[in-house]
C-alpha cells in the first residue's frame, strides 16, 4: 500500500511541478504576435512554394500586414480571389494583377531538332549546361533532364517522352516562378494568360546567326525580322538574332504566326481558322472547350 | 621517391604513344582561332575580313592584365570573324583563316641552333612572354606572365617544373623532354632569372625513367636545377601535390594559390613556349598534341599549328576507328569530352584520346555504400561522398562549409566509386553554385 | 561516322571497382573460416551456414520485389549472401533452421530494408539478426557444441565456452581460469563456439586477404584489437585472479570475427582513417566493459551496435585533414 502511495505522490508531485514550470514559461517568453497575420496565412493557399517572393506562406502573411499596402504583392499561386481576401482582413485594397503562365520558349522536339552527341552523366539541366551546349547542335534549347518538374510544387510541368521537352498544364500552372529560376537555359517565362488563355510567342530563344540556327533547329527564330515588319502593334523586338513578342503590347492578331519562315511563332488556344473567317472571332462552342483543355 | 601526402589512385598508365618521335603535322585548309583560349578576359581581334597575314602575325590582343594575345599559325588571308563550337561545346566567337602558303614573320629565328645566352632583364622577360601570348601548356591555360607577377607582398623562392604528365595516356610532355632537353633547360633558366629566384626542381613521374636521366645528365651544366623523380601516382601533377611532393610545402585553402607558399609552378610544355619566345622570337601558335586511343590504328606525337581541326589530327592518325564512342580534349581523367571534331586545337590541347564505346559510356549508378573509398582518395583531403550529396540536395551554406572549393576536380573519387556514382558531375555543380555565391558575397562587402 | 559521340564530365575513365567485387571479396575472405568451422562443427556448419544464407537472399528478394517493388534486384550484388554467412558464423552449429530462418528475416527484414536497403541502414544487419536471436532465444544462442561431433546436428553434447568460464571466473569460481584452453588452441580453433569465431588464424588470414586486395584499411580491426588487449591488459594486472589475460581476450569469443568482418562493414562504420580509429577504440572498450563488468559472456555484438549508433555523431565531428593544414614537411 505504502509503496503505491509513494508512486502516486511522487509523480503527482512532478506532475505539477512540470506544469508550473511551464507555465510560467509560457508567461515570460509569450511573443506577441499580430492576430492579423495567423488570418492572413489562413486564407493563403499554404504551398509553401515561395512564388511570391516571401519565405514561405507565414512569411508573406507577416509581409502583407506589416507593409501596410497590398502594392507589388500578389500571391501567384491563390490569385486575385485570395488577394481579395487578404485584403478584406487587413482593410486594404488588393492591387490589380494580371494572371500569367509559365511558358517553354522551345520547340525543339526531337523531330525538329536532331541530336548530334549522347549525353552520359548525371541527369539534370544544370550540370549538363555545365558540361556543353546540349545533345543538339541549339546550345539555347531545352535539355529536357527535368529541372523545372523537379522545382514544381504543383506538378505542372513535366517532360514529354516523345519530344524530349518540357510542357506546362497551364491549369495547374499558378505561375509561382520556382521553374523560371529552376531552368539554367532561361527559356522558361512567365507570360500573361491572355484572354481566353489565348497567347502568342516566339518558342525559341536561340541567339545564334539565322545559318547557325536553321542547321541545328528546323523550328528555330532565325532573326530574319519579318515578324517585326509585320507587327501592326510594334510588339515585336529583334535582339542577338532573336524575335521576341512584348505581351502587353500584342494584340493577338497572329499576323507574325503565318509570317514566320521556320514557324518559330506559336498561338495556343485560338480556334481553328476557318477560311478567310474573321481572326478575332467569338470562340463558338467546340473552340470553348478546346480553349480550356 | 617523393610523393604528395594525402589521398590519390593509381589509373593504369596506357601510355602508347611514349615511343613515338614527334611528327609535324601539315598545315590545315582552314585554321581557327578562338578569342578565348585561356583563363581571364577573351582576347580582342586586331584584324578583319580580308586581312592577309602571316604565320606569327598577331590576330587578337590581350583583353586585359589576365588575358593574352592570339597569334596567326598560318598564312592567308582572314575568312571571317563568327563563332565555333570550342571544346566548351558551347559556340564562342573566333577567327577563320583561310590557309595560303606558309610565309612566316622575318623576326621569328627558325634555325635550330639553340640560343643560350639572355641578357635580357627580369621585366623585359616577362613582357616578351606576356607578348608572345605564352599561357599554361597543361590544360589550364593560365596567362604565365601573371604567375610570374606576384601580387604584392609575395615572394617566390623556387620554381617548379610540372614535367609529371600523370594523366593517362599522354606523352606530349614525355617527348618534349627527350628530343629537346637543352631548350627546356635554358626555358628554366630565363624564368628563374624572370621570377629572380636561384633554385628550380623538375619533377617527373617514375614511369618514365629515360626522361629522368637525360634530363638529370643535361641538368648539371645548369646551375640551381635538380631533377626531382616522382612516384606513380595520380594526380601527381596538380600543382597543389606537385609542390606537396617536392618542397613539402602545403598551400593553404582557396584563395590561397602556390606564390602564397613561395613556389612557382609551370608545366614543361611552357616553358619550351618560352624559351621559344624569349629566345627565338616566336610567338604561341605551335604545340605539341598526343593523339591516342586503343582503337587508333597509329598512336602519335604531333607538332600541331594550333587551329587546325581536331578531325585532321584523327585522319592523320589512320582515321576515327568504328568503335569511337568518345573524343576527348586532353587526358581521361581531367579531359573534356568533346562535342564536335570539327572544332581547333587550342593553347591547350595536351591530347586528343579516342575511348570505345563500350569503355565510354558510364555504368549505371548504384546507391552509396559508404565505403569510404572515395575519402581515401581524395587528394585535397575532402568527403567526396559528402559534399557530392550535398549538392545533390542544394545545401549551399554547407558546402561551403565543407570546403567544396578546395577541390581540384581530379576525378579520383569517381574513378574509384564502386557504386559508379557521378560524383564529381555534382561537385563541379556545388562549386560553381558557392563560388557565385562567395563572388557576390564579396561584391556586397565593398 | 556511325555513331553519336558520347560526352560527360571528366573522369572518363573507371578504376572498375564496384559493389558486388567487394561484397564477394569480404566472402572469399571468409572462406578459411568457413573450412575450420566445418572442420570442427562438421555437418552443423554446413546446414547453419547454407540456410542463414538461402534465407537472407529469398527475403532480400521477396522485399524488394513484393514490398519496396523495385524493378531492379540486388541480390545478385553479394550483400545479402555475406549478410548471411556473417549472421551463421554468429550462431552454434546445432541452432534450429526456423530459427536462423527468423534471423534471417530479423536481419534482412529489420535490419536492412526497412531503412531502404544497402548503403541506408544504421546497423549492421548481421548483428540486428543475431542479438534478436540472443534476445529471444538465449539458451539455443548458449549452448554450443563440443567440437569434433561432425555427423550430428540436434543432439550434440555441448560444452562450456571459454569466455562462459572467464565469467564464472569473475562470480568467484577460482579454478574456471586453470580450465582454459591454452593460447595456440584458442588461436587455431579447436574450442566451442560460434561458427566462425573458433579459430583466430582463419580470420587473420582472411584480414590479410581484405587488406591486399584493398577492400578495408588496418585501421578498424588493429585499433579495436590493441585496445581490448591494453584495457584487458591492465585489468588483468590489477586482478589476475579474476580477470583472463590479455591474449585470451583477444583471441576468444567474436572478437576477430567481430573486428575483421564485422565492425569493418561499409554502411555502418565512419568514413574517415580518424572517424575510423575512434570507432575501433570505442567497440574494444565497450567490449572488454560488457564482458568483465555486463551480464552476457560476449559483448563484441553490443559493441558493434552500441558504436553503429555514434557513426553518423563520428562523422560530423572527425573529418579527414584536409590538405594545406599539415605542417611543413
Amino acid at each position: 500500500m505504502n509503496v503505491i502511495l509513494l508512486a502516486v505522490i511522487s509523480l503527482g508531485g512532478i506532475g505539477i511541478v512540470a506544469a508550473i514550470v511551464l507555465f510560467a514559461a509560457s508567461k515570460k517568453f509569450a511573443i506577441y504576435e499580430d492576430p492579423r497575420i495567423a488570418k492572413v496565412a489562413e486564407v493563403l493557399p499554404q504551398a509553401n512554394c515561395g512564388g511570391c517572393g516571401y519565405p514561405g506562406c507565414n512569411g508573406f502573411a507577416e509581409a502583407c500586414v506589416k507593409a501596410g499596402s497590398l502594392e507589388g504583392k500578389l500571391c501567384p499561386v491563390g490569385g486575385q480571389a485570395v488577394m481579395e481576401k487578404v485584403a478584406g482582413i487587413l482593410g486594404l485594397d488588393a492591387a490589380d494583377a494580371t494572371p500569367k503562365v509559365a511558358v517553354i520558349r522551345c520547340n525543339g522536339t526531337c523531330e525538329n531538332r536532331a541530336k548530334n552527341t549522347v549525353y552520359d552523366g548525371a541527369r539534370t539541366c544544370a550540370i549538363i549546361s555545365a558540361t556543353y551546349g546540349g545533345e543538339t547542335g541549339c546550345s539555347y534549347g531545352c535539355l529536357g533532364a527535368g529541372d523545372c518538374v523537379a522545382a514544381c510544387q504543383f506538378g505542372a510541368i513535366s517532360i514529354n517522352p516523345e519530344t524530349g521537352i518540357a510542357e506546362v498544364d497551364e491549369e495547374k500552372c499558378t505561375a509561382c516562378g520556382a521553374c523560371v529560376k529552376a531552368c539554367p537555359k532561361g527559356i522558361i517565362e512567365l507570360r500573361n494568360k491572355g484572354k481566353n488563355n489565348r497567347r502568342v510567342y516566339v518558342s525559341c530563344m536561340n541567339k545564334d546567326k539565322g545559318a547557325v540556327t536553321r542547321k541545328a533547329c528546323n523550328v528555330g527564330c532565325i532573326g530574319c525580322g519579318k515578324c517585326v515588319k509585320t507587327c501592326p502593334f510594334e510588339a515585336i523586338t529583334l535582339a542577338n538574332n532573336l524575335a521576341y513578342i512584348d505581351y502587353n503590347k500584342c494584340k493577338l492578331c497572329r499576323k507574325c504566326v503565318d509570317e514566320c519562315p521556320q514557324s518559330a511563332i506559336i498561338a495556343v488556344n485560338f480556334p481553328p481558322r476557318k477560311p478567310k473567317a474573321e481572326q478575332d472571332a467569338p470562340a463558338t462552342a467546340d473552340n470553348a472547350t478546346q480553349a480550356e483543355a | 621517391m617523393k610523393t604528395f601526402r594525402i589521398g590519390g589512385v593509381h589509373p593504369d598508365d596506357k601510355k602508347l604513344s611514349a615511343g613515338k618521335a614527334i611528327e609535324r603535322l601539315g598545315l590545315p585548309r582552314q585554321a581557327v582561332f578562338p578569342l578565348s583560349q585561356h583563363i581571364g578576359a577573351p582576347a580582342t581581334a586586331v584584324v578583319k575580313k580580308g586581312d592577309e597575314v602571316k604565320v606569327g602575325t598577331k590576330i587578337a590582343e590581350a583583353g586585359g592584365f589576365v588575358s593574352a594575345p592570339i597569334y596567326s599559325s598560318v598564312s592567308g588571308k582572314v575568312n571571317k570573324i563568327d563563332t565555333v563550337t570550342d571544346a566548351s561545346g558551347y559556340r564562342k566567337p573566333a577567327i577563320f583563316i583561310d590557309v595560303d602558303g606558309d610565309e612566316w614573320e622575318a623576326s621569328i629565328d627558325r634555325s635550330e641552333d639553340i640560343v643560350k645566352e639572355c641578357t635580357l632583364l627580369p621585366e623585359e622577360i616577362i613582357k616578351k612572354i606576356s607578348a608572345a601570348g605564352v599561357v599554361g601548356m597543361g590544360g589550364a591555360c593560365f596567362p604565365t606572365h601573371v604567375k610570374l607577377s606576384p601580387p604584392p607582398g609575395c615572394k617566390a623562392d623556387c620554381i617548379i617544373i610540372n614535367a609529371v604528365e600523370c594523366e593517362p595516356y599522354l606523352t606530349a610532355d614525355h617527348r618534349l623532354m627527350l628530343e629537346k632537353p637543352e631548350q627546356i633547360l635554358i626555358g628554366v633558366t630565363i624564368l628563374m632569372k624572370a621570377a629572380k629566384v636561384d633554385k628550380a626542381y623538375i619533377g617527373i613521374e617514375s614511369n618514365k625513367p629515360d626522361a629522368i636521366a637525360l634530363m638529370t645528365q643535361k641538368a648539371a651544366e645548369f646551375p640551381g636545377i635538380e631533377v626531382v623523380p616522382l612516384k606513380v601516382k595520380y594526380p601527381q601533377g596538380g600543382e597543389k601535390q606537385l609542390i606537396d611532393a617536392v618542397i613539402g610545402r602545403q598551400v593553404p585553402a582557396p584563395p590561397a594559390i602556390p606564390i602564397n607558399v613561395g613556389a612557382i609552378v609551370q608545366n614543361v610544355g611552357t616553358v619550351y613556349a618560352v624559351y621559344e619566345a624569349v629566345q627565338k622570337n616566336k610567338p604561341l601558335f605551335e604545340r605539341i598534341v598526343t593523339v591516342t586511343g586503343k582503337s587508333l590504328k597509329t598512336t602519335s606525337n604531333f607538332l600541331v599549328r594550333m587551329g587546325t581541326p581536331i578531325s585532321q589530327l584523327i585522319d592523320a592518325a589512320g582515321g576515327m576507328p568504328e568503335d569511337t564512342g568518345k573524343v576527348i580534349s586532353g587526358g581521361p581523367m581531367m579531359g573534356k569530352a568533346l562535342a564536335d571534331i570539327e572544332s581547333p586545337v587550342c593553347k591547350g590541347t595536351s591530347g586528343v584520346l579516342l575511348i570505345n564505346e563500350k569503355e565510354a559510356v558510364r555504368r549505371e549508378p548504384s546507391p552509396c555504400i559508404r565505403c569510404a573509398k572515395c575519402v581515401s582518395a581524395c587528394p585535397m583531403g575532402l568527403e567526396p561522398y559528402l559534399i557530392a550529396t550535398l549538392s545533390v540536395n542544394g545545401m549551399w551554406e554547407r558546402l561551403e562549409k565543407e570546403s567544396v572549393m578546395s577541390c581540384i576536380e581530379c576525378g579520383s573519387c569517381q574513378f574509384t566509386c564502386p557504386s559508379h556514382r557521378p560524383m564529381l558531375d555534382y561537385i563541379r555543380l556545388g562549386k560553381g553554385k558557392v563560388g557565385a555565391m562567395i563572388k557576390a558575397r564579396n561584391m556586397k562587402k565593398q | 561516322m556511325a555513331n553519336k559521340l558520347i560526352v560527360s564530365l571528366s573522369p572518363h575513365v573507371h578504376g572498375g571497382d564496384t559493389v558486388s567485387k567487394n561484397m564477394y571479396g569480404v566472402l572469399i575472405a571468409l572462406i578459411p573460416a568457413f573450412i575450420v568451422s566445418i572442420a570442427v562443427f562438421g555437418v552443423g556448419a554446413f546446414i547453419v551456414t547454407l540456410t542463414s544464407v538461402a534465407a537472407c537472399i529469398f527475403f532480400e528478394w521477396a522485399i524488394t520485389k513484393y514490398i519496396l517493388k523495385r524493378d531492379k534486384t540486388t541480390i545478385l550484388d553479394g550483400s545479402a549472401a555475406l549478410t548471411g554467412v556473417l549472421l551463421a558464423f554468429n550462431l552454434p552449429s546445432n541452432f534450429p533452421i526456423w530459427m536462423i530462418i527468423i534471423g534471417a528475416l530479423v536481419a534482412i527484414g529489420v535490419g536492412k530494408m526497412t531503412f531502404g536497403g544497402l548503403g541506408c541502414n544504421v546497423f549492421n544487419p548481421a548483428l540486428i539478426g543475431r542479438v534478436f536471436l540472443l534476445i529471444s532465444f538465449p539458451v539455443a544462442m548458449t549452448s554450443w557444441p563440443q567440437t569434433g561431433q561432425y555427423d550430428l546436428y540436434t543432439d550434440a553434447v555441448t560444452g562450456a565456452t571459454p569466455l562462459a568460464l572467464m565469467k564464472s571466473a569473475m562470480h568467484g569460481d577460482a579454478t574456471a581460469l586453470q580450465q582454459l584452453p591454452d593460447a595456440l588452441s584458442l588461436f587455431l580453433g579447436n574450442n566451442p563456439g560460434s561458427l566462425g569465431e573458433v579459430s583466430a588464424l582463419a580470420l587473420l588470414i582472411g584480414l590479410a586477404y581484405m587488406l591486399w586486395k584493398k577492400i578495408i584499411t588496418w585501421h578498424i580491426p588493429v585499433s579495436i584489437i590493441l585496445t581490448v588487449f591494453v584495457f584487458s591488459g591492465i585489468m588483468h594486472l590489477v586482478n589476475p585472479e579474476t580477470y583472463a589475460g590479455p591474449v585470451v581476450h583477444i583471441l576468444t569469443g567474436g572478437l576477430m570475427l567481430g573486428a575483421i568482418f564485422m565492425a569493418t562493414d561499409y554502411v555502418t562504420s565512419p568514413m574517415s582513417h580518424k572517424g575510423m580509429i575512434i570507432y575501433g577504440i570505442g567497440i574494444g572498450f565497450l567490449t572488454v566493459v560488457i564482458r568483465l563488468f555486463g551480464a552476457y559472456p560476449e559483448g563484441m555484438s553490443f559493441a558493434i551496435l552500441i558504436m553503429n549508433a555514434f557513426t553518423p555523431l563520428i562523422n560530423t565531428y572527425f573529418k579527414p585533414k584536409k590538405f594545406g593544414e599539415a605542417k611543413t614537411k
